[in-house]
């Protein structure tokens, strides 16, 4: 494969929508403010966890004025049953989890909507529940494969032998709590019905997805659903493919006759829309005299809904990170009446290399070598899974390269040692990975005879920069300036395309708008005048993608952590945070050193922060608004900086880049868990690293 | 939400007489409790009076060193006040360590004294509370506590009070203003919050349609030596696990006088009175620091998971109090 020559591609174009945005002129999903005559629907949800809905006395409020319509299971919409089954909102009086959508009050106002909602009285038959989960919990089963189609477990050679007569070895077990997306923009929708064709404005990660879905559910043909998302206001995962709120303004669209709006609230996220499932990790390295892993065993326990099988591929990053003759990993599910977790952020990955990269730290410290040594000493020729060569990996050199940066050299391994003031520090180091995935898509170029060109394609920019991203991508292909180009997305009307996930967005469409501009220009070409009606090509990568195989496509990264722990209270401060990535060539400097800062800041926020606290007697997250569920602020993230590596990358794709959305996030917690461990002496092996998780056990000060 | 009446009051007694004649009335500061608590259905008032034109908004300083604070004071210009800063260095910590710059710029004197608990089952309607129901019960004690008392509390309620500012001026002794229907009365700010023992539904002691007027601190030659150290589960915008609020006098190696208020471990700031009276007359060592504070945190009874901030209080009070000793660089 040739790689485009660029000009665009690799500066550092400001976000095309960008004065848009902060002038307030770019419209998001619940903005849509020149439609008319809009009705608003609350959601009502269950108080129980597990049982039935006995009876729902509606009569208090259904006849209040501006109250349109009261749904409930008896009277929703009857809905095609799909693999999401969170989908079928409204379709059985059965409750999987407490805060399942039970019923929902259509209004003329958003006050009236809600306050009648909050007056509903249901009857519940209510049964036991079972809500937490436990390493050795009675419903663990061994899921068919995990996300999204990776086996669920894995062995090579004689692991347990490996471990028995390893010269060291680490055996730990590490946790991770619930974490919940928690985008800026809450899940909204508007609904329009027109007949029997549906209009969606609608804040999603791909309007394609959401399109085939709403037209099954409402058994419709895809043409007649239109799904338009301008603007997203994030999403990490929880937007991913169509969610409830679409489901439930369509639905009572139709059944109202006028377009309904349903933002949802802080509160709902928190149940509804998905979220990181708790993981229950035990790792076991060996090694031989010289720190070569001898065997990697990665044992991952996580939760499930009774409604349908999520399967987080947590320990799939083990499978390829490191060298060893001996390796097993293994995933077990636990169906809980929880609501089904969601992807979050590098799902897999993140919770995965926290467990992973910690124990390599704790394997570091029983051989007596330098982390990063230990790292370097095990990195392994080609992909340990399938024996494919890399396309590219620059693990050691972003290893390095940190190192250099961050002034790792002469780092004295003694934790516990270090004070200033009231203070201990520490530093930690710890490796990213994330796959270069890409997906087919299609797209459509267009030269106008004004000289201007016009590109389409389903993508969504959800915050990224992926806007701005392909119109340096178009621009190159087509070999003019970015300001000749404009790159319509976010609608469904486009055609096929992937969706804002997995980090394979800029990779996919960019590979479609680059096939389709590149065809374009040899089009205009061809014609040497553009005719009054413009030239338009399509173009489709799906047999480029099929193409697509013989190397492991793989990002790597290290990050490195300063950490700062109070002796007398616990606190835990980072001042400073570098990472280090090889991801290919970096398409836009300023959006991608976002991507990668951000990152790491929500990686450092589930360090020490996040965490959704469930109530077991209740069965849910309680702490559900962000006075409660603490991300990092401001004054929690003061030093952190993001570089990369000069990574040429010929067979990844045309542009030669691999993904950055997630990569950031990935090691992260580890690294701020190793550098904690080498301040204080202290191992949290749960996250967050709470501070009265290491109070009381922190070093007595001396001096 | 549930549809209200809205007025703006002109006079404090008009606005006390609006408030007093409707037992689901209220008056609204700067709203930023009041509202997030009408919007989740824990406070369903039928109507508002909004307080924040009355002329409660400036802080002075009397001749005798008295500080008198208007309760419409917002937050923000409390913390920047010359007089507040350089002569109650701990109030103003305190407020700057409390919620976010837009909040402390809304939120008034007032309201932030008679801001509810931040508990999370008293938030959530859909849940037994006794403070918010009572006799409903309190899911709290066996569930999520990690943030709730470990001293004042009883077997109906843990809640603790969520206000920085509360505690810095419990520990200056401060004087509650308040004007009512039955007339003008103070109240030593110690006795404006009380316990829940059988009652937790009721916060303080103010009777329906009291309005606060204004909190003044009386003068403390060593006010100038206090500070406010807060423990809190990230760096900012958090509500404190453990809080301390001290003012310090030492002369020759004694305590000579000492203030000392606890928060985000009681239903109240928590003024450490006997603390403070083992700590007179004693040498200002780390040592008698530590045996005061832990005769104070004798009482403290701990559950599953709030037993953290028994030792928090214990060790951020030490080392508060020798740094206003001068003991610690
Ligand atoms: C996300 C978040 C984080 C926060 N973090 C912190 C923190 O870290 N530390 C902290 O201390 N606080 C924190 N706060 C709370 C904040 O300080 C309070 O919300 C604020 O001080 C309340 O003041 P207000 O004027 O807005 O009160 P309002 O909401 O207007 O009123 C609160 C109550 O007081 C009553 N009231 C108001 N004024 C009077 C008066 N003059 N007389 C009689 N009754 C009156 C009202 O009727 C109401 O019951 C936080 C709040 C939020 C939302």
């Amino acid at each position: 494969m040739s790689v485009t020559a660029t000009r665009a591609v690799g500066s550092a174009l400001g976000r095309i929508e960008g004065p848009a945005k902060v002038t307030g002129a770019a419209k998001y999903a619940g903005e849509q403010d020149d439609i008319q005559d809009v009705a608003y629907v609350w959601p009502v949800q269950s108080t129980i966890a597990k049982g039935r809905i006995r009876h729902i006395d509606d009569a208090p409020i259904r006849d209040r004025p501006q109250v349109l319509a009261v749904l409930t299971p008896d009277n929703a919409p009857h809905l095609q049953p799909l693999a999401d089954a969170e989908l079928a909102v409204l379709q059985t009086r059965n409750v999987a989890y407490r805060g399942q959508i039970v019923a929902a009050v259509v209004a003329q106002t958003l006050e009236t909507a809600r306050e009648a909602a909050e007056q509903l009285q249901i009857e519940y038959d209510e049964e036991a529940h079972d809500v937490e989960l436990t390493q050795d919990h009675q419903s663990l089963y061994k899921p068919e494969h995990v996300n999204p189609s990776f086996p669920t477990d894995t062995e090579q050679g004689e692991v347990d032998h490996a471990l028995a007569t390893a010269a060291f070895s680490v055996d730990h077990t590490y946790e991770t709590p619930a974490l919940h997306n928690n985008p800026m923009e809450p899940h909204a929708t508007l609904a329009i019905w027109h007949g029997d064709e549906l209009t969606l404005y609608d804040s999603n990660q791909g309007a394609y997805s959401v399109q085939q879905t709403l037209a099954q559910l409402f058994d419709l043909d895809p043409a007649a659903v239109h799904v338009m998302s301008q603007h997203v206001g994030g999403g990490f995962g929880s937007k991913g493919t169509a969610r409830v709120n679409a489901v439930l303004a369509a639905m009572s669209a139709r059944l109202v006759r006028r377009p309904v709006k349903l933002a949802l609230h802080r509160h709902h996220q928190f149940a509804v829309v998905g979220y990181r499932t708790p993981t229950i990790q035990r790792i076991k390295l060996g090694a031989d005299a010289d720190g070569r892993l001898t065997a990697i065993s990665h044992d991952v326990v996580e939760q499930t809904s009774t409604l349908m099988e999520f399967a987080e591929q947590t320990a799939i990053a083990t499978r390829i990170m490191y060298a060893a003759p001996n390796r097993r990993t293994t995933h077990r599910l636990a169906r809980l009446d929880m609501p089904t977790p969601r992807w979050m952020r590098a799902p897999g990955e993140c919770p995965g290399m926290y467990a992973l990269e910690s124990a390599m730290d704790e394997l570091a410290i029983e051989c007596d070598l330098d982390p990063l040594e230990l790292r370097i000493r095990n990195e392994p020729a080609r992909d340990p899974e399938s024996g494919k060569p890399w396309s590219s990996r620059s693990l050691v050199e972003c290893l390095r390269d940190g190192a250099d940066r961050f002034g790792w050299a002469g780092r004295d391994p003694r934790p516990a040692v270090r004070y200033d003031g009231s203070w201990l520090v520490g530093t930690g180091v710890a490796a990213s990975t994330y796959p270069a995935y890409a997906g087919p898509a299609t797209a459509a170029a267009r030269a106008e005879r004004d000289g201007t060109f016009v590109v389409r394609i389903t993508a969504s920019d959800i915050g990224t920069g992926a806007r701005t991203a392909l119109t340096q991508i178009a621009a190159d292909a087509l070999r003019v300036g970015t300001d000749v180009v404009r790159v319509d997305i976010g609608d469904s009307a486009f055609g096929q395309a992937n969706i804002a996930g997995g980090s394979m967005g800029t990779a996919s469409w960019g590979w479609a708008v680059t096939k389709a501009c590149t065809e374009l220009r040899e089009e205009v070409g061809r014609h040497g005048e553009i005719p009054v009606d413009g030239i338009e090509v399509h173009a489709d990568t799906s047999a480029e993608i099929e193409a697509r195989t013989g190397y492991k496509f793989q990002g790597f990264g290290a990050q490195f952590a300063e950490a700062r722990v109070n002796v007398d209270t616990g606190e835990v401060r980072v001042p400073r945070l570098l990472g280090v990535f090889g991801v290919g060539r970096v398409i836009n400097s300023r959006t991608a050193r976002s991507q990668l800062i951000g990152g790491m800041t929500m990686g450092l926020s589930m360090a020490l922060h996040e965490e959704g606290v469930l109530d077991p007697a209740f069965g849910d997250y309680v702490n559900h608004d962000l006075a409660e569920y603490h991300v990092a602020s401001c004054a929690d993230v003061t030093d952190i900086a993001a570089h990369w590596v000069d990574e040429q990358d010929d067979h990844v794709n045309p542009m030669g880049s691999k993904g950055i959305g997630e990569i950031g996030i990935v090691g992260t917690a580890a690294a701020v868990a190793n550098a904690v461990h080498h301040a204080t002496g202290v191992r949290v092996r749960d996250l967050p690293i709470r501070l009265d998780k290491l109070l009381g056990r922190l070093p007595t000060r001396t001096g | 939400m549930k549809a209200f009446q809205f007025s703006r009051a002109d006079s404090a007694a008009g606005a006390v007489r609006s408030v007093a004649a409707n037992p689901r009335a209220m008056f609204l500061g700067g709203g930023t409790n009041l509202v997030d608590l009408m919007k989740l259905g824990v406070e369903r008032p039928d109507e508002l009076v909004d307080i924040t034109r009355l002329p409660f908004d400036r802080v002075h300083l009397d001749a005798d060193g008295t500080v008198r604070i208007g309760a419409n004071v917002r937050n923000s210009d409390l913390a920047a006040h010359p007089a507040v800063r350089t002569g109650l260095p701990v109030l103003s910590q305190a407020l700057l360590a409390g919620a976010s710059g837009q909040l402390r710029n809304m939120a008034t004197v007032g309201g932030n004294l008679l801001q509810r608990t931040r508990c999370v089952y008293f938030q959530d309607v859909t849940k037994p509370c006794n403070k918010r129901r009572p006799g409903s019960g309190c899911p709290a004690r066996t569930g999520q506590h990690r943030n709730l008392a470990v001293l004042g509390g009883s077997e109906t309620c843990i809640a603790t009070h969520p206000s920085d500012m509360a505690v810095a001026l419990a520990a200056l002794g401060a004087q509650v203003a308040v004007t009512g229907p039955d007339g003008d009365r103070g109240i030593p700010l110690e006795e404006l919050h009380r316990l829940p023992g059988e009652l937790p539904d009721q916060d303080t002691t103010l009777r329906h349609g009291e309005l606060i007027t204004g909190v003044a601190v009386p003068a403390l030659p060593f006010a100038e030596r206090s500070a406010y150290r807060k423990v809190r589960d990230r760096a900012s915008y958090a509500f404190a696990v453990a809080s301390v609020a001290a003012a310090l006098d030492v002369h020759d190696g004694l305590v000579r006088d000492v203030r000392l208020a606890f928060g985000a471990v009681a239903p109240k700031p928590w003024r450490a009175h006997i603390a403070e009276d083992a700590l007179r007359g004693r040498p200002a060592t780390a040592a008698g620091f530590r045996a005061a504070v832990e005769a104070e945190l004798a009482a403290a009874v701990a559950l599953r998971d709030n037993g953290f901030k028994i030792p928090l209080i214990s060790n951020i009070t030490v080392g508060l109090l020798q740094d206003l000793a001068g003991a610690r660089s």
